[in-house]
């Protein structure tokens, strides 16, 4: 398999790693030919599985003198199929760089190697009463290196932000194996802003071999309040009104009408079945905060027209509440042989209106769709049922996937909202962005990256690329539906 | 208007003739002096959308910072980065039509403009609880050095489609594109805020600043200086109370004035030169570097007056883990915040002139900087910069010089 590389290459590379650091027979490959977007798939012909830093940049400098492509892997959670393995190029996965180097309780920081996993930070500073706060639905698997690569997100991002809100420094390697030491120990740093640039940026500018991290106080007390509504608009008016009373909840989730039903059915967390949506709001902090939060909530989805609001009695229930919700996806996938989970944001005030034409689209490509979103900052995840067993299912699963998702840029809002572009979205890049964006992103590649051998093909398409495929950017005064009200 | 910016960006982008941006006028202290002619984006105003209920407001980049504050007040929002203005209280806000007015005689108001305020990327007391100016960046429209309009980001909180260019131009001085528009995300006020006092040396406050921040009180700012730590709590009254409870301390009555005038460094102590900002880990003890100091952000920012030589405090400042910048290193304020030794051409003498880059390319910086402002950069970091700035200003006509002076 590993034919196609240049025999004193692939010579080289095995005198820069340890033997079972190195993989090239297809049955030791083959666990790596798919991210967690598994309807992509390519079996890697080399797979590197470095032991610490100077094995990362050894192997890169290898690979950029023989100009080798290197798709950098972490825990392989990633829904975009953005470390999906390139002909012809190593796979580098980081998974054994999982160190937790140094936790400064006073000073709030976590320093770790980018193959620890995002819970096991938390875990390890809980004794300190700290946590990190990012909490991709992945937490238990997904690794901190992956986090900065896709800017990860999860249900606390509307208070606590993304991973670029909680990172303060970064070790990260060129392809030309030049050490960048991004960000530092305080607040800031002098220059330009790549630490937000390389956060986000789905392993195309460099490779991370440390992260500093910032830790939080575990605040003194979490309360979840539930509420059903019988109209969808209704419980998407209540996330604004709640907003628009002072109260910024720690967690809002909203699930429609099928995500209820199966979640409930799933793990049975006691949850409404007579209503159309359904409202989770987190509210956490200081106690007294959080007492004067909840009522003040209560109040909003009461005038809001809520049919039920309950607020959890007990610890206990709170986490039955949140089982639901966090159970959504597995729950929707019993539904049906296959799910595809879109990743669209919004801007919230747009909700009825994206939600009626997904269930018009979902009639029109007769696949059903969940619909789980994180009400509070705007990111939808509609989750399509389909069978990749019935001839042309997943290929209809996916044309529907990109008509939510050039509805989400429609109403002002984005492709993707968490979860990357890498390979999944690359066309929609095209309706997103226009051309002049499209090459002010690839000269910010060219400045890292001039010979485009990280991770190439991903995240930012070809200009020539969107013209074949026909996208068309949605631009200002050329939308589709002008007479949309716009945000 | 924008067409205008475009239109002069393209002209200077063609005859490689530098410019120089500016909005109110109010951060002109701030950076390595640069030469060109002044390209002005005050007559570029206005909220495009604000939706209270979205946390999103987008404007031009020539709207008063103190304008959008007094809209998000409002609402009961604000910018939760508590941006500096550095210009003198009560705030002038421009009259209708300012800006339009360049007549010799009539001396051009100072304001913070929201297109500065990003550019800058300056925070104020509230950025180690709350997050800093580019962590509120949700997207911007810019003109690149070569003329060319681009959007980046949006108006969405969550938002991961391409490199994050928005978050770039923040804190860039300009020197990549000028800024035409921002998005912003905004936060409710806190409902209750007060102000506690304590008498502490400067080591035992710098362990408690950091004690409390590991705790969960509901903390929105902290200061040392002179012997006193200064705490601020913001959030529920209740908790406010119970917090303060926990703490003790002297309640401040002049609370939002204290405040807002370390934001603005509207005190003595900010008039000294040179004035330099040590940015380092916020647990670092005390720098014993001999100069008064003032402490901010949680540990983390130390200033000081020091003629001390830009290597010794960058070499004390690295070793604390972070950078030292030349924050202000031109001729002591007469306290008028006008910060001009000698009038630009044009200057009817007489006049408090804002600043020495509003005359045709006029940038006078009495105390030698020639050690630069900023931190200088590792060469790999260096060469970053340099590949960035080609791409974005092929030709270096955007505030060349203003970061760092070879670009």
């Amino acid at each position: 398999m590993a034919a196609q590389f240049d025999p004193a290459f692939l010579k080289t590379l095995q005198t820069l790693l340890p033997a079972d650091s190195l993989l090239t027979a297809p049955e030791d490959t083959l666990p790596f030919e798919s991210d967690g977007l598994s309807a992509y798939r390519s079996t890697p012909d080399v797979v590197a599985l470095p032991e610490n830093e100077a094995q990362v940049a050894a192997v890169l400098q290898l690979c950029h003198r023989h100009k080798v492509a290197v798709v950098a892997r972490g825990a392989g959670t990633g829904l975009s199929a953005g470390a999906l393995p390139v002909d012809g190029a190593v796979l580098l996965v980081l998974a054994k760089l999982n160190r937790i180097k140094a936790i400064d309780p006073l000073a709030r920081t976590a320093v770790v190697e980018p193959g620890v996993r995002n819970l096991a930070i938390s875990e390890a500073a809980a004794p300190h009463h700290l946590y990190y706060a990012p909490d991709p639905s992945s937490q238990i698997a997904c690794s901190i290196g992956g986090n900065v690569a896709e800017n990860s997100g999860g249900v606390h991002c509307l208070k606590y932000g993304l991973t670029v809100h909680n990172i303060i420094n970064l070790r990260a390697w060129t392809i030309d194996g030049q050490l960048l030491e991004i960000g530092s120990e305080s607040l800031d740093a002098p220059g330009y802003d790549l630490l937000a640039l390389l956060t986000g940026s789905e392993g195309m500018l460099a490779v991370i071999t440390e992260v500093t991290v910032k830790l939080l106080p575990r605040p003194e007390r979490a309360q979840v309040v539930l509420a059903a509504f019988d109209d969808v608009a209704k419980a998407g008016a209540a996330v604004g009104n709640i907003i628009a009373a002072g109260v910024v909840p720690a967690g809002l989730e909203m699930m429609d009408k099928l995500a209820i039903h199966a979640a409930e059915a799933f793990v049975h967390a006691g949850y409404p079945l007579d209503c159309e949506a359904l409202l989770l709001c987190e509210i956490d902090g200081v106690n007294e905060e959080v007492s004067a939060d909840i009522y003040t909530v209560r109040d909003v989805l009461e005038a809001s027209g809520a049919t039920e609001i309950r607020t959890a009695e007990s610890e206990e229930q709170r986490l039955k509440f949140w089982a639901g919700r966090k159970a959504a996806f597995p729950a929707v996938g019993r539904l049906a042989p296959d799910y595809y989970c879109m990743d669209g944001t919004i801007p919230r005030a747009q909700l009825p209106h994206v939600l009626k034409r997904i269930s018009e689209l979902s009639a029109e490509y007769g696949l059903a769709v969940a619909n789980v979103f994180h009400a509070g900052d705007g990111n939808l995840h509609p989750l399509i049922l389909f069978d990749a067993n019935q001839p042309g299912e997943l290929a209809r699963a996916e044309a529907f996937g990109g008509k939510i998702l050039e509805l989400c840029v429609e109403v002002g809002g984005t492709i993707t909202g968490e979860h990357g572009v890498g390979l999944e979205k690359i066309r929609q890049m095209c309706t997103q962005f226009a051309a002049p964006e499209l090459t002010r992103f690839h000269d910010v590649k060219a400045a890292f990256d001039p010979d485009t051998l990280l991770n190439p093909g991903k995240a930012v398409p070809e200009l020539h690329r969107c013209a074949e495929w026909g996208a068309m950017h949605v631009h200002d005064g050329q939308l589709a539906h002008p007479e949309l009200p716009r945000f | 208007m924008l067409d205008t910016l475009i239109e002069r960006i393209r002209a200077a982008h063609e005859t490689h003739s530098p410019l120089i941006i500016q909005g109110g006028g109010s951060k002109t202290f701030y950076g390595n002096p640069d030469e060109g002619e002044v390209l002005g984006t005050r007559k570029f105003t206005g909220v495009v959308d604000y939706q209270p209920k979205e946390l999103v407001l987008t404007a031009r980049a020539g709207t008063p910072l103190a304008e959008i504050e007094a809209l998000l007040a409002e609402q009961n929002q604000m910018l939760a980065f508590e941006p500096p203005h550095f210009v003198p209280l009560p705030n002038p806000l421009p009259l209708a039509g300012e800006g339009a007015n360049d007549a010799l005689c009539a001396p051009r108001p100072i304001y913070a403009t929201l297109g500065g305020c990003i550019a800058a990327g300056l925070s104020g007391p509230r950025r180690p609880y709350a997050g800093a100016a580019r962590d509120f960046v949700l997207g911007v429209r810019i003109i690149d050095g070569t003329g060319q309009p681009l959007r980046f980001g949006g108006q969405v909180i969550k938002n991961v489609a391409g490199y994050d260019v928005s978050r770039l131009m923040v804190g860039a001085l300009g020197t990549l594109g000028l800024i035409t528009e921002v998005s912003l995300k905004i936060l409710p006020k806190p409902a209750a805020e007060i102000t506690l006092q304590f008498e502490l040396d400067e080591a035992s406050a710098i362990l408690k600043m950091n004690q409390w921040a590991g705790q969960p009180l509901p903390l929105s700012a902290t200061s040392w200086h002179a012997g006193l730590l200064t705490v601020r709590l913001s959030g529920a009254a209740s908790a406010v109370q119970v917090a303060q409870a926990k703490l003790g301390g002297e309640a401040l009555h002049d609370a939002s004035g204290f405040w807002q005038r370390l934001r603005d460094q509207a005190t003595p102590f900010f008039d000294k030169r040179p004035l330099w900002r040590l940015a380092v880990k916020p647990t670092t003890p005390p720098l014993n570097l001999g100069d008064a100091q003032w402490i901010e952000w949680g540990g983390a920012v130390r200033w000081l007056a020091s003629e001390r030589p830009a290597n010794t405090l960058r070499e004390v400042a690295k070793t604390a883990g972070g950078h030292a910048t030349l924050f202000r290193g031109d001729a002591p304020s007469d306290g008028t915040f006008s910060h001009s030794t000698k009038p630009a051409s044009g200057q009817v003498a007489g006049y408090p002139h804002p600043s020495p880059r509003t005359g045709e390319g006029a940038n006078v910086m009495p105390t030698a900087i020639n050690d630069g402002v900023f931190t200088p950069l590792a060469p790999a970091l260096a060469t970053l910069h340099r590949a960035l700035k080609q791409r974005f200003d092929p030709h270096g006509i955007l505030n060349h010089g203003r970061l760092y002076p070879d670009f």
